[in-house]
């Protein structure tokens, strides 16, 4: 599955998770989390090679167009509706160091706030030439990147009159099945995201902040499209100098 | 005193209702975009091992079944080698990925992979954990992906002897993560919440 480099991968177990960073299971202002949380405390163990290890894919599972949300589901010739941005990042580990070759992948909604989903029932419409999923593999760097349109507004049926802000979901494989994240990416200056339910699932206001997206003037292309930068943190790996060894001890 | 520099972690947010557009995109009729699902398929001809089929459902605090979640499984092949260049010990079966992905079905709340029976792997120690298959549940409502392990109903004197399951406090709780198995179908509920709540791990 995976392409071949040169660099030895490392194989140490990852640092403990934060896990009051993270959005605890149990968020009653998020109204679906309160049947869908365990209520018994999690099972800790330091990884074993179970979770330690993962699986990495190659960059033979990708289309030319994968990576570009504009025209990947459009017909000839066309393209999606929308503010036409870019949304570019690195994915790094938490010791700051870059995490290549990893899958990362991402969905949204329309300009409209619409998604091509059999279960929405928004009125917003569909854009025909909108499907609203991309993928990408980051480089030696942990660089990504893609161009889609800038996704809108969505009520949904939470409190009365609930919107999400506009965002782009995104899952990340890391190296590793435990350093495993889904998450979303919000915009610089919306104002919805200080009244969401979801965003509000984090404890933290720093950790929040973690998940907007600033606007990255410098790599707007004029008279083209903006660009958004938005770096992942996955979890790091503690060095194996004093693990013990699976084998040849 | 030194900053010790570490960043933190994004935090994770739910995958929403609509997770499949991202994940699963031909399920939920985006085609056009990826020719397969990623993860819809773990062996082929050639995989070496014994072919069991994992099935189960998602079922909430009330018992519903959750019919928008996405399930992500990783194992060792048969003879206990991870098919991730983190994997020290061996290369593990070209012909097996390790790991799948399903949705769990919108008419009644299924997942099922095709795969194999797994080998033991070592313990940090050395000792060997019993045959299991690592799951992953993402879906509405849940804001960060659940981790649990399936162990096998015939595999008694190894799971007996498994660092893991051992480390269960409440005894009655080391059933919710053994499959039921008839012929070569194991199936594995997870419950979410409640009596029958299901160990979910931090790893």
């Amino acid at each position: 599955m995976s392409d071949k480099t040169n660099s030895k991968p490392e194989t140490g177990a990852f640092f403990a998770r934060d896990r009051a960073w993270h959005p605890p299971a149990f968020t009653p202002g998020y109204k679906t989390s309160v049947l869908r949380s365990p209520q018994r405390a999690l099972l800790s163990l330091d990884g074993t090679i179970s979770e330690i290890t993962g699986p990495v894919f190659g960059h033979s599972i990708l289309g030319e167009l994968d990576n570009d949300l504009i025209h990947n589901f459009a017909k000839p010739g066309e393209s999606a509706i929308g503010e036409r941005i870019i949304v570019h990042g690195r994915v790094l580990d938490e010791r700051g160091r870059p995490v290549p070759g990893v899958l990362v992948e991402f969905w949204q909604a329309n300009a409209g706030g619409r998604y091509r989903h059999k279960k929405e029932t928004y009125l917003a419409a569909i854009d025909p030439n909108f499907g609203g999923c991309g993928r990408a593999i980051t480089d030696e760097e942990g660089h990504y990147a893609f161009r889609t349109v800038r996704p809108g507004a969505y009520p949904w049926p939470n409190g009365v009159n609930d919107w999400r802000p506009a965002h782009i979901h995104f899952s990340i494989f890391g190296h590793g099945f435990a350093q495993r994240l889904i998450t979303q990416m919000y915009f610089e200056g919306d104002p919805m995201i200080w009244k969401c339910p979801i965003v509000g699932t984090i404890p933290d206001k720093a950790a929040i902040e973690q998940l907007i997206a600033p606007l990255d003037w410098g790599n707007t292309i004029p008279m083209d499209a903006r660009a958004y930068k938005f770096d992942i943190v996955l979890r790091g790996r503690r060095s194996t100098l004093f693990e013990n060894r699976l084998e040849g001890n | 005193m030194q900053q010790i520099g570490y960043l933190k972690e994004t935090p994770s947010q739910t995958a929403g209702p609509y997770v499949h557009i991202g994940l699963t995109p031909n399920y939920c009729e985006i085609g056009g975009i990826y020719d397969t699902d990623l993860g819809i398929s773990m062996v082929n001809d050639k995989t070496l091992g014994e072919r069991i089929t994992l099935k189960g459902r998602i079922l909430d605090g009330a018992g519903v079944p959750v019919k928008d979640a996405v399930v992500e499984i990783w194992q060792a092949d048969s003879a206990g080698l991870y098919n991730s260049p983190a994997e020290m010990r061996g290369t593990a079966d070209p012909n097996f990925t390790g790991w799948g992905r399903c949705p769990t079905s919108a008419e009644d709340g299924v997942f099922r992979f095709e795969t194999v029976k797994p080998g033991r792997v070592p313990y940090k120690d050395g000792r060997r954990m019993a045959p299991h298959i690592t799951l992953w549940i993402v879906a509405r409502g849940i804001n960060i992906g659940l981790h649990t392990r399936m162990y096998f109903p015939d595999e008694a004197e190894a799971n007996a002897e498994d660092p893991l399951l051992a480390r269960i406090e409440h005894r009655d709780r080391v059933a919710t993560l053994i499959a039921r198995k008839e012929g070569s179908v194991y199936t594995f509920d997870v419950h979410l919440q409640g009596d029958k709540e299901t160990v979910f791990l931090d790893i």
